[in-house]
């Protein structure tokens, strides 16, 4: 996932300030200016880090045509600015053009965010005339042999290449998405030059986030402390060489950080999405964490209801819900804890301190362990599907 | 293909904002905004006026003349001001200008 939109009116000493959250807990929340729409959870390729939770929807599940362009009319009125179309794989949904379009319709800023290997040129060309935007597309390392067996889908990086030039044939704005590990790390060079080739303008380097599939992957995935160091110091050597040609976002793993990450900006804050069944989520793994009852958009709240409302996005929002270390923090209102899904992942308990801080009594015994696993010899995925998951098996297919 | 990239402003240029940045009014902040791929920008009333003028036909310095006439202002003060602001977009990867075609 890429980084979360900032939400409230800006500090105007800049003519172009970027929109920033500057509120105090006490204020009410407003409307978040991006949301995310996960429309599907089908998707061809098999990512052993996918953010998807592990329990999928099913397609059976998903939300129709109508309820989808419902959603839409709705995040306008209530004033989402911009919907991000993602997944699983958005393409893999019949009615993508006919959304998109509907999205441009009610004055949405639509993004894809897409793999890529499903869409052919014709259909590309629909998008851009239904109104989208900007194009993201995944890419899973910068050759074949590598980038293929980490998606698990045989000829995926040709065809995203493909797309990618496509892209800009349309003259539509174009991202590289980039998750970065252990086993793809020594490509990055390559992989901004890729970028620079295809005419991006934008790129994400995304180190993988560990929850959900990534978590159970943790093991071949984990880059090194001097892997990190040196990714780091690529993307500012690049940021500053590419300046006006292409900007790059930059995401670290947050277990190599003393202090936990503001995961989603906080909780309920200035981030919600939307499951393929309909769930409004306070983030795209919040149904990892049990005992929460998230509501959907089929339930007879609005969108505004549940978001200002619903139990779910209030129990860990602000600082009340804190306990100790992180309860009489000075960075309680910094980083809110870190992440709640992490918290529980690896605690059982998503109001513990997320252990990426320094300050939980775990830290150390997970940086070591991370540490141990990016040291190790396990390089075999453990690739997403709706079975629960398939091993790669020994000669890597 | 979209315009060009790495821009240089300068009385001269031509600027336009690219089909995936979008000036537009926020109805419910009651404020300007620029929607830009994972990006909001809240431009100030100077940046939005400036970027109005900014349809590509016009010069960085027509848009000067207008403004200076508008505001019965220093031209050369809001000339530097203007190529700054459009300097920085222009960074940020949010503008693109419209050049002669070069046979």
């Amino acid at each position: 996932m890429s980084d979360v939109l900032p939400i409230i009116p800006p500090d105007t000493s800049d003519s172009l300030a970027v929109l920033e959250k500057s509120r105090s807990t006490a204020e009410t929340f407003g409307i978040p200016l991006a949301v995310l729409l996960e429309i599907t959870h089908r998707c061809p390729l098999q990512c052993p880090y996918c953010s998807n939770p592990v329990e999928l929807d099913r397609s059976g599940k998903e939300l129709t045509t109508d309820e989808w362009k419902k959603v839409l009319s709705e995040l306008a009125e209530i004033g989402v600015l911009q919907v991000h179309f993602s997944g699983g794989e958005p393409t893999a949904r019949k009615d993508l053009v006919e959304l998109v379009k509907h999205a441009s319709d009610v004055g949405l800023y639509t993004n894809l965010i897409t793999s890529a290997v499903l869409l052919t040129r014709e259909r590309l060309g629909e998008l851009a005339d239904a109104g989208l935007c900007h194009v993201q597309i995944s890419f899973q390392g910068v050759e074949e042999g590598l980038a293929d067996r980490v998606a698990g889908y045989k000829n995926g990086h040709r065809k995203k290449l493909e797309v990618a030039k496509w892209t800009r044939e349309l003259d539509l704005p174009l991202t590289v998405n980039a998750v970065m590990h252990r086993q793809n790390l020594h490509q990055l060079p390559d992989i901004i030059q890729m970028s620079v080739d295809l005419d991006a303008d934008r790129l994400e380097v995304a180190n993988v986030q560990y929850y959900g599939w990534a978590l159970r992957n943790r093991a071949a995935l984990m880059p090194t402390v001097a892997q990190l160091d040196e990714c780091t110091r690529l993307v500012e050597e690049a940021r500053d060489r590419l300046k006006g040609t292409l900007a790059i976002d930059y995401v670290v793993p947050d277990y190599y950080a003393l202090r936990p990450k503001k995961c989603m900006g906080g909780w309920g804050r200035q981030f919600f999405n939307i499951s393929p069944a309909g769930k409004v989520l306070p983030c795209h793994a919040a149904e990892s964490i049990t005992g929460l009852d998230f509501l959907s958009v089929r339930s007879n709240h609005s969108i505004a209801w549940i978001w200002q409302n619903s139990d779910a996005f209030n129990r860990y929002r602000g600082t009340g819900w804190m306990k100790e270390p992180c309860k009489s923090c000075e960075f309680r209102e910094i980083d809110f804890g870190g992440c709640r899904c992490q918290a529980f992942a690896l605690t059982g308990d998503a109001a513990n301190t997320d252990p990426a801080c320094a300050l939980s009594p775990l830290h150390e015994t997970i940086f070591k362990q991370a540490e141990r696993e990016a040291e190790g010899e396990t390089n075999r995925f453990l690739y997403r599907n709706f079975a629960g998951g398939t091993l790669e098996s020994e000669n890597g297919a | 293909m979209a315009g060009p990239r790495n821009i240089s402003v300068s009385e001269a240029s031509r600027p336009v904002l690219p089909r995936h940045a979008k000036l537009k009014y926020d109805e419910t902040r009651k404020v300007w905004v620029i929607l830009a791929p994972e990006r909001v920008l809240a431009p100030d009333e100077i940046a939005v006026e400036v970027l109005q003028l900014c349809n590509g036909q016009r010069s960085v310095g027509d848009v000067s003349d207008q403004l200076a006439a508008k505001y019965a202002a220093p031209r050369e003060a809001i000339l530097a001001d203007v190529i700054v602001m459009l300097q920085d977009l222009a960074d940020k990867g949010f503008l693109t200008e419209i050049r002669e075609k070069t046979p």
